[in-house]
């Protein structure tokens, strides 16, 4: 075997379509150890469609970390091992000759699987368009800068704002829930100025979306925090607790 | 107030319940504890406490129904909260890993559900007196006004009660399990209340951890020092 190169048994969930019958099917493959992990599928892909089967389904678009649309588990870990990582960023040298990879796509009821490794991820959409934005005009760059915004404010926001909704965090969780998601979508913007303005019914807007879309409640195993690529903070998520109780507490209705 | 029962009605609101009424029964908790520790003062000493215990009448009921209040709220919004999370993922992985979840905090509901059964068998035994009447009927003699007078035994209650291996089996098992629940809750509460800070976080979660088990070996020394002789009825030890 020339170098670097590896011999993969892998395990991966095909199902034809949403309501077919999924399964594991398992593969063998020679992979590289400079290639990234969707590279190695790419190559398994291709001898697949060589021998006339069904390739696998899995989504991709930047393969540079910052779409979020390489969603796979990767041996019980979304995005693989690697902390800090998405699927694409993932290289092979993170695993070796002989290894056994299970390869599944993100689990949850609010996620429902178009085929393979793809899943419907439009209930986070749905989250955004709940409240997820701010209804004022802050302008031009210029006009935004207008109003003074701290350091250290302006920092964390950017934190929560570096969300690039890939699904990890509900994939992880063992209740397969969004608050992550939700909790990030929601800090980014209370760290602003121009976001505390809707606060209160952004907080119970987002739950309550969230919630209507069926995925868990957070039982704070900071699972998500752990396997979240862009490593977002479980702060977001106690911000959205004392928000969601404070906008429940104080309303006039 | 429609928008506290949908407050209520919302995961967020259902963990801030799970978290209020955990806060409450902790609390009991601390201060049942305090109460057992008399029994290493001796048998007039717990027994005074049972007694004054007794003779708050009302005020006694009201405490005890508003402890069911809270109890029922934890249990109901815990099992309600867990089938939820379990219908939120209706397949599971083929290749499950955990990466950083400790096991109690993943086994909150079995381990709560262990606490309620031994809150079942404990009220039976020591409350009811169903599982042990002999030792629940003990009466110790005290002279008021010069004369004498009859009051529950609670100390020979106990230390006949835990001369039972099956139940200082059970309980010492039943406070391992206590121990493990409030490992994960008494910190994971903070986290639901909205409380959570760079520098102090770390602290809750060690203090939270420290103190579930301070509270479970506290519990734990007494079947165990009752069975090896170090809580004993007057007039010596196996006489219980």
């Amino acid at each position: 075997m020339s170098q670097g190169n590896m011999r993969l048994k892998l395990h991966i969930w095909r199902q034809k379509g949403a309501s077919a019958p999924g399964a594991m099917k398992t593969y063998e493959v020679t992979a590289n150890e400079h290639m990234s992990f969707l590279e190695m599928l790419d190559v398994l892909n291709q001898e697949l469609i060589e021998k006339g089967e069904e390739p696998v389904a899995f989504d991709h678009d930047c393969r540079e970390g910052i779409c979020g649309s390489c969603n796979m588990v990767i041996n019980g870990h979304p995005h693989g091992p690697q902390r800090g990582t998405t699927a694409c960023q993932l290289h092979m040298r993170t695993f070796k000759d002989g290894d056994e990879i299970f390869v599944e796509p993100w689990r949850a009821r609010a996620f429902p699987i178009i085929k393979d490794l793809v899943v419907d991820r439009t209930a986070f959409d749905r989250i955004i368009a709940s409240g997820g934005y701010v209804s004022v005009n802050s302008g031009s760059a210029p006009d935004a800068n207008e109003i003074l915004i701290g350091r250290d404010d302006a920092e964390e926001a950017f934190e929560y704002a570096a969300c690039i909704g890939c699904g990890a965090c509900v994939a992880a969780c063992k209740n397969a829930s969004a608050m992550l998601f939700t909790a990030a979508k929601f800090a980014h913007l209370e760290k602003l100025p121009q976001g505390q303005v809707e606060s209160d019914r952004r907080a119970v807007e987002m739950v309550m979306q969230h919630d209507a879309e069926g995925f868990g409640a957070c039982t704070n195993q900071y699972e998500c925090e752990a396997a979240c690529p862009k490593e977002i903070s479980v702060t977001s998520i106690a911000m959205l607790n004392r928000a969601y109780r404070r906008a429940a507490l104080s309303s006039k209705s | 107030m429609q928008s506290l029962l949908r407050f209520l009605g919302s995961t967020v609101g259902a963990k801030f319940l799970m978290a209020l009424t955990g806060v409450l029964l902790a609390l009991f908790v601390v201060g049942h504890l305090s109460g057992n520790f008399l029994l290493y003062k001796g048998q007039d000493a717990m027994n005074d406490y049972a007694e004054m215990l007794q003779g708050l009448g009302p005020a006694l009921w009201i405490v005890r129904l508003g402890l069911l209040a809270v109890f029922a709220t934890h249990i109901y919004y815990g099992i309600r909260l867990k089938r939820r999370n379990a219908a939120a993922r209706p397949v599971n992985y083929a290749h499950e890993d955990t990466i950083q979840a400790s096991f109690a905090s993943r086994s909150m509901i079995l381990t709560g559900l262990v606490v309620l059964a031994f809150v079942a068998m404990h009220l039976a035994h020591f409350t009811l007196g169903w599982l042990d009447a002999e030792a629940y009927d003990l009466k110790q003699t005290v002279q008021r006004d010069g004369q004498p007078f009859e009051r529950h035994d609670v100390f020979g209650m106990v230390v006949a009660g835990f001369h039972n291996d099956v139940f200082v089996i059970l309980y010492a098992f039943a406070m391992v399990v206590l121990g493990l629940h409030l490992s994960h809750g008494l910190h994971s509460l903070f986290q639901t209340l909205g409380f959570r800070h760079p520098a102090y976080t770390p602290w809750i979660e060690r203090i939270g951890r420290g103190l579930a088990w301070v509270l479970a070996v506290g519990f734990l020394s007494i079947p165990l020092a009752v069975r090896f002789g170090f809580i004993a009825a007057a007039g010596g030890g196996d006489a219980g």
